[in-house]
């Protein structure tokens, strides 16, 4: 094809480069090669001064805490520096194992509870039994549930933080115009309010989102009636059963009785709550701060019991160390350091919003006079989803999807949660032959 | 891709062999084998790398379940085609809707893409004052991202707190349509807002078209008694060929793979009926990690793009003049 000559040079030079390339990446990759992270941990650090990447999802009214809880940090560990990068969640599991398996993952990071099984069953994320230990942390100062969903296959691979739920935002003006004292605290009691707060001229009180967290909503009402959306060990999902169906009945009809808008698309239930064009929301405690900066009079209460029992969907943000292509003793040691102190000095953290993880954190008084308060008292009543692997694509693929189509009114709620039930069914099936359980 | 070889073919038949100075040609001819090669290089790497490599992976990615996280990725041969064309399955039930909607979109935007642009460059080619300013404002919205343009049309389009509908509400008309959260509304939003967004890029290339078209023709035209209507359609419909073929298989392409604004838009709903074939796509490799089934998802929607591509081309191929 080309001139011998030209084309014997043009190889050589080629390989020059490419060896070079090669001896680049070889003095790189030089002295690494253990699987292990990491000899014993001892709970202090005091090797030579290293960098952290930290990779978290607070993009909310949380992130600002963060940042200054991370600036604290680095302020008081001289040889430390943690530099995070927050992301949207929804990305953040897209990306996370990506970068893990390129090589290119973080040395720590946050993640929601009902992740863990997922992450550790792709190998995402490595175990921290040993930081529990010399953490001393103990189930007995968590929730119950909390502590367990960190545990896959009889190994720890989070520690959780916090824990956070949906609560009921009411604007205080419009009750007080409606002549309502008392947050409603079941359905009698909401359904009384959201009459007279129609009779005082707010027409439709209470908008039912057709998204996000309109499936929360979902789940804690499944939850008060009795049902148990996901039974991990038969890999099935009960949203249609009879109980199941009632709560998204339940939904569906704030609509059909003129309390909600149809078709509230997403976020403008939560704006229009800041415009205080309805009285009552639904939403995450993470969002204290954003509605205290928007200076609207608005207050918090647990959400009602609509149904037999107080239960509400929650989760947790837990702390894990991700799987290192070429694991850095140094940076391991360093993370677990970053890792005990936010555990620490989570009480600082309830200025998020959230409620601390830790009952000691909790009982020292941290969440006194704080918004979330009243909600943090409820802790016992927070319902979390099982750590079943793949449980996050189940939601939403399935419960999403019918919760959707059912407020929108686009099938019956029958029909579009039978479907989801099946669908959700044939997903945890699927993923339970994936993961080999 | 196809002006590219009409373009590139032309210089080359210019450059054939003259008859004089053979030796100086020889010589040229010599060191031109490597030549080509070496002007090609940059942009060879880069298509292999990152066109022709992806390729030949993503078909070998099809014939596996494959997840990239996972150690064992079992070779399942044609079993993920086969799923997607088995009915009743949930990959079958989420594809085939995802393709509906795709041409549910392509079916509307296209034409209306084609159209409307055409009549704005006519319009930009004639002589007014101020002509700069306006073309300027119709190719403004194409420089802003998908991110942009679709967070921006999601507040303004929501049926409960949009200004549309404010200001619908306002001129009489009704007020209370879900811009996003039902169909077809969703179809009218999704499809005006990428018209709006995109027309001015097909606009600057038919304008680029309509300069090349010698004003001798009109004149004649206009010598022989056309009307403007007649001027049109014998002279700058045919004279727009080349420049029609590309913008309309260059549209269809970008319809087909519209996903941007049904992900920030929409989010795919009500339920997933505004769901696109490449959301449908990024969605099962990218988040649930089932990238052997996105990956067969993707090679049947490249075999119906490559379809239609065909019958653009014999749309527009060079007639022999019967007349």
């Amino acid at each position: 094809m080309t001139h011998p000559k030209r084309s014997l040079r043009g190889r050589l030079q080629a390989a020059t480069a490419l060896s070079a390339v090669a001896l680049l990446g070889l003095t790189a990759c030089g002295g690494s090669g253990s699987e292990q992270a990491a000899s014993e941990f001892t709970g202090e650090y005091d090797g030579p001064a290293v960098e952290l990447s930290y990779w978290n999802g607070f993009t909310g009214g949380d992130g600002p805490f963060m940042e200054k809880m991370v600036e604290e940090f680095n302020a008081e560990h001289e040889n430390i520096k943690v530099v995070s990068n927050t992301m949207q969640w929804a990305d953040f599991y897209q990306r996370l194992p990506a970068a893990v398996t390129a090589g290119e993952g973080p040395d720590v990071g946050v993640m929601h509870l009902d992740q863990l099984s997922t992450m550790a069953a792709r190998n995402v994320i490595v175990p921290v039994d040993d930081l529990a230990d010399t953490l001393e942390l103990t189930g007995d100062d968590f929730t119950q549930e909390v502590w367990d969903a960190g545990v896959y296959q009889d190994e720890r691979f989070g520690i959780p933080l916090d824990v956070h739920s949906l609560a009921m935002y009411y604007n205080t003006e419009h009750f007080e115009k409606a002549g309502i004292t008392e947050a409603p605290t079941d359905a009698a009691s909401f359904e009384d309010a959201l009459k007279k707060l129609q009779a005082a001229g707010y027409d439709t009180p209470f908008w039912m989102p057709a998204l996000w967290p309109s499936h929360l909503m979902n789940l804690s009402l499944q939850w008060q009636n009795g049902n148990e959306p996901y039974d991990g060990e038969a890999s099935q999902a009960n949203f249609a059963s009879s109980e199941g169906l009632e709560a998204i009945e339940w939904q569906r009809g704030i609509v059909d009785d003129g309390y909600s808008p149809s078709n509230v698309a997403i976020d403008s239930q939560y704006v229009a709550f800041k415009n205080g064009e309805n009285s009552i929301t639904w939403d995450g405690i993470w969002q204290f701060n954003d509605l205290e900066a928007s200076g609207m009079s608005y207050a918090a209460a647990p959400i009602p019991t609509i149904f037999d029992e107080k239960a509400v969907w929650a989760s947790s943000h837990n702390f894990f160390l991700p799987r290192q292509a070429q694991p850095d003793p140094d940076k391991a040691d360093a993370a677990k350091v970053f890792i005990a102190w936010m555990s620490e000095n989570s009480a600082e953290w309830a200025g998020s919003g959230m409620i601390p993880a830790r009952e000691s954190v909790r009982a020292e008084g941290a969440l006194d006079g704080m918004p979330q308060e009243a909600i943090a008292e409820d802790v016992d009543s927070m319902r979390f989803l099982p750590a079943v692997p793949g449980i996050g694509q189940v939601q939403t693929e399935t419960l999403e999807v019918g919760v959707n189509k059912a407020v929108l009114g686009e099938e019956s709620p029958e029909d579009a949660m039978t479907e989801a039930a099946d669908n959700a069914s044939t997903l945890m099936e699927e993923n339970k032959a994936s993961f080999g359980e | 891709m196809t002006t590219l070889k009409q373009e590139g073919g032309a210089p080359s038949r210019k450059g054939a062999p003259r008859p004089s100075g053979t030796s100086s040609s020889r010589e040229i001819r010599k060191q031109a084998a490597a030549t080509p090669w070496l002007f090609l290089a940059p942009y060879l790497v880069l298509f292999i790398a990152f066109v022709l490599v992806p390729i030949i992976f993503g078909a070998w990615i099809s014939l596996h379940t494959w997840d990239y996280t996972r150690p064992l990725k079992p070779f399942v041969g044609l079993g993920n085609y086969a799923e997607l064309f088995r009915p009743g399955t949930g990959p079958f039930n989420n594809f085939w809707g995802a393709m509906q909607a795709t041409g549910i979109f392509t079916l509307f935007s296209v034409p209306l893409l084609l159209v409307i642009p055409l009549a704005v460059a006519i319009l930009m080619a004639k002589k007014f004052p101020g002509r700069n300013f306006f073309r300027a404002v119709y190719f403004a919205p194409y420089v802003l991202g998908v991110a942009v343009i679709g967070v921006m049309w999601r507040y303004l389009l929501d049926n409960n707190i949009g200004l549309v509908n404010y200001y619908m509400g306002l001129l009489g008309l009704p007020s209370d349509i879900a811009w996003t959260t039902s169909t077809p509304a969703a179809w009218v939003a999704l499809v005006g807002v990428t018209v709006w967004w995109t027309l001015g890029f097909n606009a600057v290339i038919y304008l680029a078209g309509l300069q090349d078209i010698p004003a001798e023709l009109y004149e004649a035209a206009r010598m022989d008694g056309a009307t403007p209507w007649q001027q049109f359609i014998n002279v700058t419909l045919p004279g727009l060929r080349p420049v029609l073929s590309f913008v309309t298989l260059v549209t269809l392409i970008a319809s087909v793979n519209m996903f941007g604004q049904s992900y920030l838009m929409t989010q795919g709903g009500p339920g997933r009926e505004t769901r696109t074939a490449i959301y449908q796509i990024a969605d099962t490799g990218l988040r649930n990690f089932q990238m052997g089934s996105a990956a067969a998802m993707s090679y049947v929607l490249t075999l119906f793009l490559m379809a239609l591509s065909l019958v653009v081309f014999w749309l527009f191929r060079e007639r022999k003049d019967v007349r």
